[in-house]
């Protein structure tokens, strides 16, 4: 056998202990299950929601404030609209949202933290002192400054919040660097002349994958939860198109008689959540990374 | 002396935060596209009325004047103007910041206050029923919006059991001014008024606790987790060792170090507990920073809205210095090897 092909089995057999050891793990395949469930139901939420045409500014007064039956499994908001259908939509907007921001977050934090846990000196000092600044404002409290500025949509405030996101990314992997940028394998390569780029990428940041996974599940439930906050206060997509903390907002009103309206959106919101945290737990059991919060 | 010194590091350091902050929100009021004056004023003022509102917020002049201006104001506690109705900033926000500061208060005491016994007693009966509670309760809090359980708690205790107010700070009939410190609780005992304290308690119950969950959960595990690890410490098995009683070994030797990790997560948290206050206040109609801010951004009031992010910001920065000097207090190493 070539020594690539060694490689590959190695790897493959690690991939199938590591996938053994986490379907141990009940809390862990619960979130895995719920993730996996919520993503497939937004991607395909045209297909499996009973009334997609009532994503839009539909109005069915006949129908209005139903509680939940088996024609509406989550009853019908104030307009007459299915709950169910809408939250499932909803469901697109907040996982978007989660994409959105730890896509941009990520990036940019991992290259600001590597930069500053190899090099050390003067851009540890900038970058980390640039990161605490950051950390000092409230991701929330910012969205609002910059939806006062620009104008209140989901763009804006995705951008808000990515603006202040990646700062936790930059902390945990400049602290995986500073730790493992003195063992003998980094030596090794830079003895060997290797580049910048190589020690970097290729030698440093594999070593935080597992750290990063860990982190990027458990942000996603967060960024979620800011997402619907920033919603619930009316900054965020805009109506009629669907959105879990806006639908909380608005059946608000009509509490406690007509609970269904935001009791059932606000529980996909932590459902979602949910899901997130337990998959993150799961993956920190896993990979033995513990001080990723 | 070596604590001093500590002192003095920590505090240049949070000086210098601030005034990187200062440039942040500098930037982002002056460096996005949009006038202010423009956009306090709308689409129909005319031309005059903006040029005129510009001269007068001085923001015709170059930009590193302004920000000379802005800062020397910062530095004096002055906040500037409103732009649409000319009152200082500051007046606007010293009332309402008492608001939210109270809330705050006392959801950091309610978070600790059930966050570390809840923490000790899972570590205390690890694996068993207790830990298992103390572990649902974490998850559920930390994935729970605070909004959410702050319409569910005004639902159940408000308006299913009708047993504690759900809006605003005092009923609204009560003839009561906190004018010593702002704090309705600590001023209704130093007036004597023991109605108006029992009163403010009763209305602060509820909004504290929806925005607490998040933090105790956050914190029975932190403090869980520090209290494992320090139980396998050799000094604790010599403490067992020489017969010191249980509560002694747990309340006197492992929780002390333990609280180091939960202070720190607090400050680290404390950011995002800002902006959850933000969402309860207005659930509640709670008289703080939230609705302010808010409305000033509706209007496009831009200086009240970076007095409004400043002063969020300060207070973080404030909580994180007390915090860090806290732990330097509880944990002698902390002040040797310098922060953090």
């Amino acid at each position: 056998m070539s020594a690539e092909t060694v490689a590959g089995v190695r790897r493959l057999s690690n991939a199938y202990q590591n996938w053994y050891r986490f379907s141990r793990n009940p809390t862990a395949m619960i979130g895995l299950t719920i993730v996996v469930v919520c993503v497939l139901a937004a991607i395909f939420a045209p297909l499996i929601t009973p009334y997609p045409e009532h994503v839009g500014a539909v109005v069915n007064f006949r129908a209005r404030h139903l509680p939940p039956s088996a024609e509406y499994w989550f009853g019908t908001d104030n307009v007459g609209r299915d709950i169910f259908s809408r939250v499932v939509f909803g469901m697109r907007v907040s996982l978007l949202l989660a994409v959105v921001v730890l896509g941009t977050a990520i990036p940019f934090g991992t290259v600001l933290g590597l930069l500053a846990g190899y090099y050390g000196g003067w851009v540890e000092i900038v970058i980390m002192r640039i990161t605490d600044i950051a950390l000092a404002i409230p991701p929330l409290v910012m969205a609002l400054a910059v939806a006062a500025v620009l104008s209140p949509d989901l763009i804006n405030s995705m951008m808000a919040i990515a603006a202040l996101w990646w700062t936790w990314h930059t902390r945990l992997i400049y602290s995986i660097t500073r730790q493992i940028r003195t063992q003998e394998f980094v030596e090794a390569a830079e003895t060997l002349g290797a580049s910048k780029f190589h020690i970097l990428f290729r030698e440093i940041l594999p070593n935080c994958v597992s750290a990063l996974a860990v982190k990027t599940s458990l942000d996603c439930g967060f960024v979620i939860l800011v997402g619907a906050s920033l919603s619930f206060l009316g900054l965020g997509i805009q109506p009629p198109t669907p959105d879990l903390g806006t639908m909380v907002a608005s059946g608000a009103s009509f509490l406690p008689d007509y609970w269904w309206e935001s009791v059932l959106p606000g529980c996909a919101i932590l459902f979602l959540a949910l899901g997130f945290n337990l998959l993150g737990d799961g993956l920190r059991d896993l990979f033995d990374v513990e001080d990723v919060r | 002396m070596e604590f001093a010194l500590f002192l003095i590091r920590r505090v240049l350091w949070s000086l210098l935060v601030l005034v990187g902050l200062s440039v942040v929100i500098f930037v982002i009021a002056r460096g996005m596209p949009g006038d202010p004056a423009r956009m306090a004023l709308g689409p129909r003022a005319s031309q005059e009325q903006v040029d005129d509102l510009r001269e007068k917020l001085g923001l015709d002049r170059p930009l590193i004047e302004q920000y000379g201006l802005y800062v020397s104001g910062l530095a004096r506690g002055d906040l500037g103007q409103s732009l649409l109705t000319e009152r200082p900033v500051n007046d606007d926000i010293r009332n309402t910041f008492a608001a939210t500061f109270e809330l705050v208060l006392v959801t950091i005491t309610f978070a600790f206050v059930l966050g570390v016994p809840l923490g000790v007693a899972a570590a205390r009966w690890k694996d068993r029923w207790p830990d298992n509670v103390v572990r649902l309760l974490a998850i559920f809090s930390a994935v729970t919006p605070s909004f959410f359980l702050a319409l569910l708690l005004q639902i159940l205790a408000g308006y299913v059991l009708h047993v504690l107010p759900t809006t605003g700070r005092l009923p609204p009939t009560m003839v009561f001014s906190p004018d010593m410190t702002g704090l309705v609780l600590i001023d209704s005992l130093l007036q004597g008024r023991f109605d108006a304290f029992a009163e403010g308690l009763r209305h602060v119950l509820l909004p504290a606790t929806a925005l607490a969950a998040a933090t105790m959960g956050q914190i029975a595990r932190i403090t869980r987790a520090s209290m494992i690890d320090v139980s396998s410490q050799d000094y604790i098995e010599a403490s067992r060792a020489f017969g010191v009683p249980e509560p002694v070994r747990v309340f006197k030797y492992m929780l002390r170090p333990s609280f180091v990790p939960p202070l720190t997560i607090l400050g680290l948290e404390f950011a995002s507990l800002i902006g959850n206050a933000f969402v309860v206040e207005l659930v509640f109609s709670w008289p703080g920073m939230a609705a302010y801010g808010i409305r000033t951004i509706l209007q496009k009031d831009l200086n009240a809205v970076m007095g409004v992010v400043m002063v969020s910001g300060v207070f973080f920065v404030m909580v994180n210095l007390v915090i860090d000097v806290l732990v330097g207090f509880v944990d002698p190493r902390v002040r040797i090897r310098g922060r953090r």
